[in-house]
C-alpha cells in the first residue's frame, strides 16, 4: 500500500467517525426538536477547549477532554436557567448564552496567540488533513483514535439505554409515568453531545460539528419513519457525505469539512427533490404518521 | 495598567483610528440593536444566527468574482446569500416534514460549510488580496476604513428611518400577526421588508463581530432592554443605548489591550448587561421577584399567625386572653424564628398587644382576624354550594383563597350566598 492511498484513508476513516457520531446523536436531538441545543452546545464548548489547551497544552488528555465537554453540559444549564428563572424565551435564550461563552473562547483562544495548535480558523472549521500528521497510538493516529473511543462510547450508550432514549423521546409523559427519570436521559444525552463536540473539534471545529449533528439526521429523517432504519441511515449519509467530501476537497484543494458539508447539503436537496418527484408521480407508498 | 488618564484619552476621540473604530462599531451596535428587537420579539432570534452564518459563501463569491474586498463588492454578496438562507429555511420548513429548528441548523451549516470550503478554496489559489477575508469570520474592527463608516451610516440611517416609518405596523406584526392580517395591513410585504432589515443589518455588522457572534448583536440588546420596560419604543432606544455603551467598552479593551479582539469583547460585555438585566431589572429582574415572593409568604405567614390566635380566642369564648408562644406554637406549627418575627411585626402595625398573659389582639387586629375567618369560611360554603364539594374537602382551597380575596370579591362572596350566617362545618361566620 502506498502512503498516499493510507493517507487518504485515514482522513476519510476519521471524517466518517466524526459523522457517524454526530449522525447517531444527531437523530435523537432532531427527535426532540433539540437541534439547535446541538449547535449552542458545539459553540459554547469553545471556552473549554480554549481552558484544556492553557492548562495541558493539547486535547489529547481524558481529563482536558471531559473538562471541555463540562462547559458543554454548563451551557444546556445555563440555557434553561436564563430561560425558566430569568424569563427569556427559548431561543433568545440559547443565543444569548452561546455567543457569551463563545466570545469568551474567542478571547482566551486570543490571549493563546502563538500557541501554534490553536488559532482562530482550527476554531471554526479545523483541519481534518492534519490527521495524518499525528502521532499514532495502535497503529492509528492519536485523533483517529480518540474518536473512535467516542464513538464506541456513543454507540455503547445508545445500545444499552435505548428504552429509555427511545421512550424519553417519543412520549416523555408514558416514560415518567414507567419511572424513567427523562431529566437524568436528556442530561445523558447533553453529556455525549458535549463530549461528542469536544472530541470532533480538532478535526472539523466547533461550527461543522452542528452540520453533522443536523444534516445526517434531517435526511435521514425524511426517508423514514422507524427510528433504527433513520439511525442506520443516518450513520450512511454521514459516511458518505465524508468519503464525497474527501475528494471535493481533493480536487478544490479546500478545507475537508467545509466539503463534507456541502456534500451533505447537495444529499438534502437530492432527497428533497426524490420526494418533490415522487409526489408529482403520485407513487408515493404509505405516507405513514411518524410513530 | 487601566488608567483614568487612558480611558479619558480614548474618550476624548483623538485618535483617528479610535474614531473609527468606535464610531464603526456603535453606527453596526445600535443598527443591530433596533432590528434586532423585532425578531426578538417575533421569536426569531436563531434565524438571525443562521444569516449571520450564511452570508459567508456570499462574500467569498463574491470575493472570487470581483476580485477586490472593498465592502461595495462583499455586501451585495451577503446580502444575496443572506437571503437565500432565509428563503432556503421557509421553503424545507413549507415542503418537509422537517421541524423549523432542524431547518434553521441545516441551513445554517451547510451555508457555513460552503463559505469554509470557498473560503479555504480562496486562500489555496495564493490570490495576495484575500488575506482579509477571514476577518469576516470573527470581525476585525480595528481594521475599519473610513470608507466603510460611509456604508454603515448610510445602512444604519436607511435601517433606522425605515423602522421608524414602519414603526406601528412592524410593532403589530411583532405582537399580533394574525391582527396586522385582519386589519388589512400587507402581511406579506412588510415581513418581507423586515427580513430584508435584518438581513442588512447582519451583513453589515460581521465586519465588527464577525459571523458567529453576529446573532449576539441582534439578540443581547432586546432582550437585555425587554427587562426594564414595557413599552416597545423604550425598549429599542434602550436597546441600541446597550450597544452602544458595549461598543465603546469593548472597543476601549481592544484598545488597551492591542492583541485582544474587539468583536468577542463587545459581546462580553453586552453578555454582561443581559445578566446584569437578568438579575438587577426592577419588577421583571430575578431579585425583584424573589423579593416580590418573599413579601408575599410573608404576609401569609402575617396572616396565618393572628388568624391561629383568633381561632383561639373563638373557641375560648374570649378575645382578650393572652396567647404565649408555646401556645401559639401548640395550635399550629410554625418555624420559630418566622413566628417571633411575625409577632414582632404584628405588633409593631398595632393588631396585636404584648401583656402579662402573652399576645392578644387589638381591636384592629380582631377585625382583620374576624375578616380572614370570614373569607375562609365565605370560600367553603360556596365551595360545597356551588361546587357540590364534601364539607370535608374544601378546607384545603379555602387556606390558599383567604390570602388572596379582594374585598370587593368577599361582597359577592356574601350576596352570592345570601348573607349566611354558618359555615358548612357549623361554625359562625362573623361579620
Amino acid at each position: 500500500m502506498n502512503t498516499e492511498f493510507l493517507d487518504a484513508f485515514w482522513i476519510m476513516l476519521t471524517g466518517s467517525l466524526v459523522a457517524v457520531t454526530g449522525a447517531l446523536l444527531g437523530c435523537y436531538l432532531l427527535l426532540r426538536r433539540l437541534s439547535l441545543i446541538g449547535d449552542a452546545i458545539s459553540h459554547a464548548v469553545l471556552p473549554g477547549i480554549a481552558v484544556a489547551f492553557l492548562m495541558t497544552g493539547s486535547l489529547s488528555s481524558v481529563p482536558a477532554l471531559l473538562g471541555a465537554a463540562v462547559v458543554g453540559l454548563l451551557c444546556t444549564w445555563a440555557i434553561e436557567t436564563v430561560q425558566h428563572r430569568a424569563g427569556v424565551q427559548g431561543d433568545a435564550a440559547m443565543g444569548i448564552v452561546f455567543t457569551f461563552l463563545f466570545a469568551v473562547g474567542v478571547i482566551l483562544v486570543s490571549s493563546l496567540a502563538g500557541n501554534a495548535d490553536l488559532d482562530q480558523e482550527c476554531v471554526l472549521y479545523g483541519e481534518l488533513a492534519f490527521v495524518i500528521f499525528d502521532q499514532t497510538v495502535l497503529g492509528m493516529p492519536v485523533s483517529t483514535a480518540i474518536l473512535l473511543a467516542n464513538l464506541l462510547l456513543v454507540v455503547a450508550v445508545l445500545t444499552f439505554g435505548y428504552r429509555g432514549f427511545f421512550l424519553t423521546t417519543f412520549d416523555p409523559a408514558f416514560a415518567r409515568a414507567l419511572g424513567f427519570s427523562t431529566v437524568a436521559w436528556h442530561y445523558v444525552l447533553m453529556s455525549l453531545v458535549s463530549l461528542s463536540s469536544v472530541v470532533s473539534f480538532e478535526s472539523v471545529g466547533a461550527i461543522l460539528v452542528v452540520a453533522f449533528l443536523v444534516g445526517p439526521a434531517a435526511i435521514a429523517h425524511l426517508l423514514t419513519d422507524r427510528l433504527p432504519m433513520m439511525l442506520l441511515l443516518a450513520a450512511l449519509i454521514g459516511i458518505s457525505a465524508s468519503v464525497g467530501g474527501y475528494f471535493l476537497a481533493a480536487a478544490l484543494n479546500a478545507n475537508i469539512a467545509g466539503a463534507m458539508t456541502v456534500v451533505l447539503g447537495v444529499e438534502f436537496l437530492g432527497v428533497m427533490n426524490v420526494q418533490f418527484m415522487r409526489k408529482r408521480w403520485r407513487v408515493t407508498p404509505s405516507v405513514a404518521s411518524p410513530t | 495598567m487601566l488608567s483614568l488618564k487612558e480611558l479619558l484619552h480614548f474618550l476624548s476621540l483623538s485618535e483617528p483610528n479610535i474614531r473609527y473604530v468606535v464610531f464603526g462599531t456603535i453606527m453596526v451596535g445600535i443598527a443591530a440593536a433596533v432590528i434586532g428587537n423585532f425578531t426578538f420579539l417575533r421569536k426569531r432570534a436563531l434565524v438571525g444566527d443562521a444569516i449571520a452564518h450564511a452570508v459567508l459563501p456570499g462574500i467569498c463569491l463574491a470575493f472570487m468574482l470581483q476580485g477586490s474586498r472593498s465592502l461595495w463588492v462583499l455586501l451585495p454578496g451577503a446580502f444575496v446569500s443572506g437571503w437565500l438562507a432565509l428563503l432556503s429555511i421557509d421553503w424545507i420548513n413549507r415542503n418537509s416534514r422537517l421541524k423549523p429548528d432542524a431547518a434553521i441548523g441545516l441551513v445554517l451549516s451547510v451555508f457555513f460549510g460552503t463559505g469554509v470550503l470557498l473560503l479555504t478554496y480562496i486562500q489555496q489559489s495564493g490570490d495576495g488580496s484575500q488575506s482579509g477575508l477571514k476577518h469576516f469570520l470573527f470581525g476585525q474592527a480595528a481594521a475599519i476604513l473610513p470608507g466603510d463608516l460611509w456604508v454603515f451610516g448610510l445602512t444604519g440611517l436607511l435601517l433606522c428611518g425605515l423602522v421608524a416609518l414602519f414603526f406601528k405596523e412592524f410593532t403589530l406584526l411583532s405582537f399580533d400577526p394574525d391582527f396586522a392580517q385582519a386589519a388589512g395591513l400587507p402581511v406579506r410585504r412588510l415581513e418581507l421588508l423586515l427580513s430584508t432589515l435584518t438581513v442588512l443589518a447582519v451583513v453589515t455588522g460581521i465586519q465588527t463581530v464577525g459571523v458567529v457572534l453576529m446573532a449576539a448583536l441582534l439578540i443581547t440588546p432586546a432582550a437585555a432592554a425587554r427587562f426594564w420596560t414595557d413599552r416597545l419604543g423604550a425598549m429599542v432606544l434602550l436597546g441600541a443605548a446597550f450597544a452602544a455603551l458595549a461598543s465603546v467598552l469593548g472597543s476601549f479593551v481592544s484598545y488597551q489591550q492591542p492583541n485582544m479582539p474587539t468583536g468577542p469583547w463587545i459581546i462580553v460585555v453586552l453578555s454582561a448587561i443581559a445578566f446584569f438585566s437578568m438579575v438587577f431589572a426592577p419588577r421583571r429582574g430575578g431579585l425583584a421577584r424573589l423579593w416580590d415572593k418573599l413579601r408575599h409568604a410573608w404576609k401569609i405567614r402575617e396572616e396565618n399567625v393572628l388568624k391561629t390566635i383568633y381561632h383561639s380566642g373563638e373557641s375560648l369564648g374570649d378575645f382578650t386572653a393572652g396567647m404565649h408562644i408555646e401556645a401559639v406554637q401548640g395550635r399550629r406549627a410554625f418555624n420559630p424564628w418566622q413566628l417571633r418575627l411575625s409577632l414582632f411585626t404584628l405588633q409593631r402595625r398595632g393588631l396585636l398587644q404584648y401583656g402579662a398573659s402573652g399576645y392578644r389582639l387589638s381591636g384592629e387586629g380582631l377585625r382583620e382576624g374576624a375578616r380572614l375567618a370570614r373569607i375562609h369560611r365565605l370560600w367553603e360554603l360556596y365551595l360545597t354550594e356551588y361546587l357540590r364539594l364534601a364539607p370535608d374537602h374544601v378546607h384545603d382551597d379555602a387556606e390558599a383563597m383567604e390570602h388572596l380575596i379582594t374585598p370587593e370579591l368577599e361582597a359577592q362572596l356574601e350576596a352570592a350566598l345570601g348573607y349566611p350566617e354558618r359555615d358548612p362545618h357549623d361554625r359562625d361566620i362573623p361579620r
